[in-house]
């Protein structure tokens, strides 16, 4: 494509995100602040995962997109059309042939590999937000490491359901330092995040941030010691690919409340059934209710 | 003995405006002190001032720590007086609104300092807020209700629960009793007096309740233009003021 440099944002636009990403792979869970562009898209659809994109892709990468774990939803779909328009980049659905993979709230199920890069669409960076309004407190209490405000809200959810109820954005400590908000994520991938191959980029668009996990780090989820963290999803299996291991999404399939239960990731997925694993749900056996 | 808080030629300027000028005392463990004064007068900064939350212009707070002695809070780092104002220290504010999280259980916000200060596990944490929900005479069926569903007597113990948990060495209290009405006013006082008597607790408590001090304080400080125009044992004042403004203020007390 003439019309675009190469991956929509000019060099200097570049160099100044990569600037950032690199200040936050020194100082892993740390916020950069950065000067965050105008995408051609709303806040909320992922500008701050497409300008870290944007930034780490080279023109022989192969790019992936998931939302929510699924290749053809909304976000992801459209956002692959960008790249594919404005940078001219290969793009995959399979999870190992990517080489720079941006993610809206989700992990793939495939590990990755120390030649990966994940790129994460986070609306909120800061884990203290809803805690603390004030940005110059909590950039204070970052800088001073004090965290118990933190396990207030842990607190809280037991106090008022009797376990912790956060199901996604769980706060982790990362490096035994910084404390984070891995963008809303399931908490069923928080053990995913520590010690992973590949390279993990958070962008934040409305809010001008990015932080990252270089590859092998050390991310801790908190919790009570009488009340451990625990990664939890939907005690069933997919019914299409019969996967016991890999997070569920609930679907409604009809208008009688029949639900099926199946992999949130579709690459994960689609995969199991081409080896010929299949689920209760499949052509010729009951939907799992 | 050596003193709890030793404040010299504390000053603090708005501006040309004085805020309170060259104030010094010394307060010994198990002292509580009362400031009082007129609205303006300067209580209200010279405490925030000792407190930490405003930084004066001229002179020291030394602060006899636990681990390292007498110390002047001014010269401390930022992480090292943060930590003295979650463990030593307390602060009781005039509005219960703004020491307390208005969004968070009573529980929580009685254990926010516990938490701040390590502690990670989840039933010793209730425990401690449930039992200091009791000191301050708070049913303990209702730890778990957010302090907007309490009323303004209730929240104001709620506060002091919060602050006295970790059981601090010195008490900041900036109008503990104001806009309360006076029966709830006599209960708290009587509450806080217990609690000062039975913990051993030092206190600065600024007002502008005559009463307030009677009741609570041992030594009395008389404010007038951000100047302490005069200071001694609680009674000594308040039945033989000599200084005209102090003769002003107690017999500007209304008599029922």
């Amino acid at each position: 494509m003439a019309d675009y440099n190469f991956a929509y944002l000019d060099e200097q636009t570049k160099r100044m995100i990569r600037r950032a990403i690199l200040k936050g792979l020194a100082i892993p869970g740390y916020q950069v602040p950065f000067a965050s562009r105008e995408m051609p898209m709303p806040y909320g659809w992922g500008t701050g995962g497409v300008q870290v994109s944007a930034a780490v892709l080279c023109p022989d990468d192969i790019f992936k997109v998931i939302d929510q774990g699924a290749d053809d939803t909304t976000n992801a779909v459209s956002i692959r059309a960008f790249f594919e328009r404005t940078a001219g980049v290969e793009t995959t659905t399979a999870t190992a042939e990517a080489s720079v993979i941006q993610t809206r709230h989700r992990i793939p199920e495939e590990p990755l590999s120390e030649d990966q890069i994940l790129v994460y669409q986070v609306p909120i960076p800061e884990p203290l937000r809803f805690l603390e309004p004030r940005e110059s407190e909590t950039r204070k209490m970052h800088s001073l490491e004090e965290y118990g405000l933190m396990h207030v809200k842990l607190y809280e959810d037991i106090a008022r359901h009797g376990h912790i109820a956060t199901s996604y954005a769980y706060p982790v400590k990362v490096e035994g330092r910084y404390v984070m908000d891995p963008s809303p994520i399931p908490k069923f991938d928080n053990p995913k995040l520590g010690d992973m191959a590949a390279i993990q980029l958070f962008g934040a668009g409305r809010e001008q941030r990015i932080y990252a996990l270089p590859p092998y780090t050390q991310v801790v989820s908190l919790d009570f010691e009488d009340h451990p963290f625990e990664a939890s999803k939907a005690d069933q299996i997919c019914g299409l690919c019969g996967a016991s291991d890999s997070y569920l999404d609930e679907v409604i399939i009809d208008d009688a409340g029949g639900r099926l239960f199946c992999c949130s990731d579709t690459d994960y997925c689609t995969g199991r059934r081409a080896a010929g694993h299949q689920g209760p749900a499949f052509p010729g056996s009951e939907v799992a209710a | 003995m050596t003193p709890l808080l030793s404040v010299q030629g504390v000053t603090k300027r708005y501006g040309t405006h004085i805020g309170c000028a060259d104030v010094s005392f010394d307060l010994y463990p198990g002292e509580v002190m009362g400031i009082v004064g007129e609205s303006g007068s300067g209580k209200s900064t010279l405490l925030n001032c000792m407190a930490g939350h405003l930084p004066p212009d001229a002179g020291q707070v030394v602060f006899d720590t636990r681990s390292e002695g007498p110390k002047d809070t001014l010269a401390m780092s930022e992480p090292e007086r943060r930590m003295l104002g979650r463990t030593d220290w307390a602060f009781v504010h005039q509005h219960a609104r703004d020491g307390l999280r208005m969004g968070v259980s009573a529980g929580g916000n009685v254990g926010e300092r516990l938490m701040a200060v390590g502690a990670r596990h989840y039933g010793d944490i209730r425990e401690q807020a449930t039992d200091w929900l009791e000191r301050v005479e708070i049913d303990a069926a209702r730890v778990d209700d957010r302090p907007t569903t309490f009323s303004g007597g209730m929240q104001q113990r709620l506060q002091i629960a919060r602050n006295l948990v970790t059981g601090p060495r010195l008490v900041f209290m900036d109008e503990p009793t104001g806009g309360l009405d006076v029966s709830v006013q006599a209960r708290l006082l009587d509450l806080l007096r217990g609690l000062v008597r039975d913990m051993g607790l030092s206190a600065i408590i600024v007002t502008h309740d005559l009463a307030v001090v009677r009741l609570l304080a041992d030594r009395l400080m008389v404010m007038k233009s951000g100047h302490v125009v005069e200071a001694g044992l609680t009674d000594q004042v308040l039945d033989d003021p000599q200084h005209a403004y102090s003769q002003l203020l107690v017999s500007s007390v209304l008599q029922v």
